[in-house]
């Protein structure tokens, strides 16, 4: 015969151990979902379900000092801003791969973010800022006090400093990377008139010791627009399709 | 009727106007000197020996009228806390720009030209103080020099900025703009002397944040390995000979920008005819073309 004292014990300890297990398994679920905010989680290649699109790249060579239109086909996003972060994690993938023209390590993963803001029309008169306005998300798309779509816009890249650590350091190669990405941009967002680099969300001087970081880069006039969507190959110095 | 105190008071006041006046005169008649830091090194062509004339006091000669000053500035980029690139070498990039500046001052300065440097050892200097120094001396040429590891041969680059009229007053970090289109005439013709000599050569136009204060007609070189027709390295940048050679090139490149000048009217590279002008050091934003 077991004590009743024996029998109280017990149904204590069974429903101590229930409890904690359920606690167990709700720290476990808690530490799991903070796992996961903190892992950056944001696409860095375009997604295979979208369609293949026709997108240009001014990729560079180092031997000639020359950006060479090359027209590639790959899965692009609709929206702005994740398109010309596709577009760059591309052209950064051929510059990582072995025998490039413009050896860059990195690759897609070197291009944190690309930020679209809408950018005044030229003549046209300003009108008056309006404080705690948000007039573009992270991909350029006007929420509230934007301006009409046809606005020329400024385009943001973010790159990450292990990219610029790792970046050759001379004038002509970084200069050739900072016009290979404005062209590159300009050439797939025609609105994209200008152009800014920041380095993990900070403005940099340079690059790597030479290109500067610190002013807007115009690319309206300076480089080719986008290759036509119905232009036959032979019309563009390459055309690659995505394996 | 003066009180004594108000003699004493005079007496004071006078001999405080007369200190100052004192210490006035002294002030103008010497001038403060620059910082001891990065002060630029001047080295000119030495003066032609000239024999004692014998003196004929009925006939007074005028003075033979002096050479034209002309001034290269060599910007050795980089310096001090400011490593430049590694070169695959094991150099870096400071140490071979030094190399190749005081192995181009020897150059022009045996063949007369006045040379002024913004560095002579590994040390830092400012942008700014580079942009100074070249606007002091009133040069007729700057050349910045820097070396790399990729590409080949020699890179040319002149400022982005679009040509501007010279005016009295210039944005400091606009400057460069009323002498971009005398860079280009010197980028030319550096790339001319390149191609004869058989070098490989590259042009191209971008932000230079340090030449774009500069008043002079001023481009970046940048010497990079030089490889054979196959593709393969013949001579890293930092070698000697091949930095000798390079540096023979500039040099009678220079030559040949100077014979222009002294032409009547090019006006190529005559800096002077503007008169002095004043730099402001405003914050203007330079925005390339």
């Amino acid at each position: 015969m077991i004590p009743r004292y024996q029998v109280v014990i017990f149904s204590i300890l069974v429903l101590a151990s229930l409890a904690m297990a359920g606690m167990l398994w709700h720290l476990r679920q808690r530490a799991h979902e903070r796992l996961l905010a903190g892992v950056d989680s944001a696409p860095t290649k375009a997604p295979e379900v979208a369609p293949a699109e026709r997108a240009t790249l001014m990729v560079a060579n180092d031997d000639d000092n020359a950006l060479l239109a090359q027209v590639h086909s790959l899965p692009l996003p609709a929206d702005p801003g994740s398109r010309a972060r596709a577009v760059l994690a591309r052209l950064l993938d051929l510059y990582a791969a072995p025998n490039s023209t413009h050896a860059v390590p990195g690759g897609a993963r070197s291009v944190s973010q690309v930020f679209l803001l809408p950018l005044p029309q030229r003549g046209v008169p300003e009108a008056p800022l309006k404080t705690n306005t948000v007039i573009a998300t992270d991909s350029g798309a006007p929420i509230s006090g934007g301006p009409e779509p046809e606005h020329p816009q400024m385009a943001v890249v973010n790159l990450t400093s292990n990219f610029a650590a790792s970046h050759p350091s001379g004038l002509e190669t970084e200069t050739l990377t900072v016009l290979s990405i404005s062209g590159t941009i300009h050439a797939n967002l025609p609105r994209v008139t200008e152009v800014r680099f920041l380095v993990d969300g900070q403005v940099r001087p340079t690059l790597a010791g030479h290109a500067d970081l610190t002013r807007t880069y115009l690319v309206g006039d300076a480089l080719p627009g986008p290759a036509p969507a119905s232009a036959d190959s032979s019309e563009n110095p390459a055309e690659v399709s995505q394996p | 009727m003066l009180t004594p105190n108000l003699r004493m008071a005079f007496a004071i006041t006078c001999m405080a106007v007369l200190i100052v006046s004192v210490s006035l005169l002294k002030g103008q008649s010497n001038p403060p000197a620059s910082p001891a830091t990065a002060r630029p090194r001047v080295s000119a062509p030495p003066a032609p020996a000239i024999a004692p004339a014998p003196q004929s006091p009925a006939v007074v000669t005028p003075p033979a009228p002096l050479p034209p000053r002309f001034v290269v500035l060599l910007d050795a980029a980089h310096g001090g806390d400011d490593l430049g690139g590694h070169l695959s070498s094991g150099q870096l990039e400071k140490t071979a720009n030094l190399a190749l500046s005081v192995r181009l001052r020897s150059l022009l300065g045996a063949r007369g030209f006045q040379v002024v440097t913004t560095r002579e050892s590994d040390q830092s200097v400012e942008m700014n103080r580079r942009a100074e120094i070249a606007n002091h001396a009133d040069a007729r040429a700057c050349i910045s020099l820097h070396t790399a590891d990729t590409g080949s041969g020699v890179h040319l680059f002149v400022s982005s900025l679009s040509p501007a009229n010279p005016s009295k007053f210039a944005a400091w970090k606009t400057a460069q703009a009323a002498w971009v289109t005398r860079s280009l005439s010197l980028a030319g013709i550096l790339n001319a002397a390149f191609l004869q000599a058989g070098s490989s050569v590259t042009l191209g136009r971008t932000p230079l944040p340090g030449i774009e204060s500069m008043k002079c007609p001023a481009v970046a070189i940048e010497l990079a390995p030089e490889r054979g027709s196959d593709h393969k390295f013949t001579a890293d940048s930092d070698d000697s000979d091949y930095q000798a050679r390079i540096a023979q090139i500039l040099a009678t490149a220079l030559l040949e920008w100077r014979a222009q000048a002294m032409q009547p009217g090019t006006g190529l590279p005559d800096v002077g005819q503007h008169g002095p002008a004043r730099i402001d050091s405003g914050n203007t934003e330079a925005r390339q073309p």
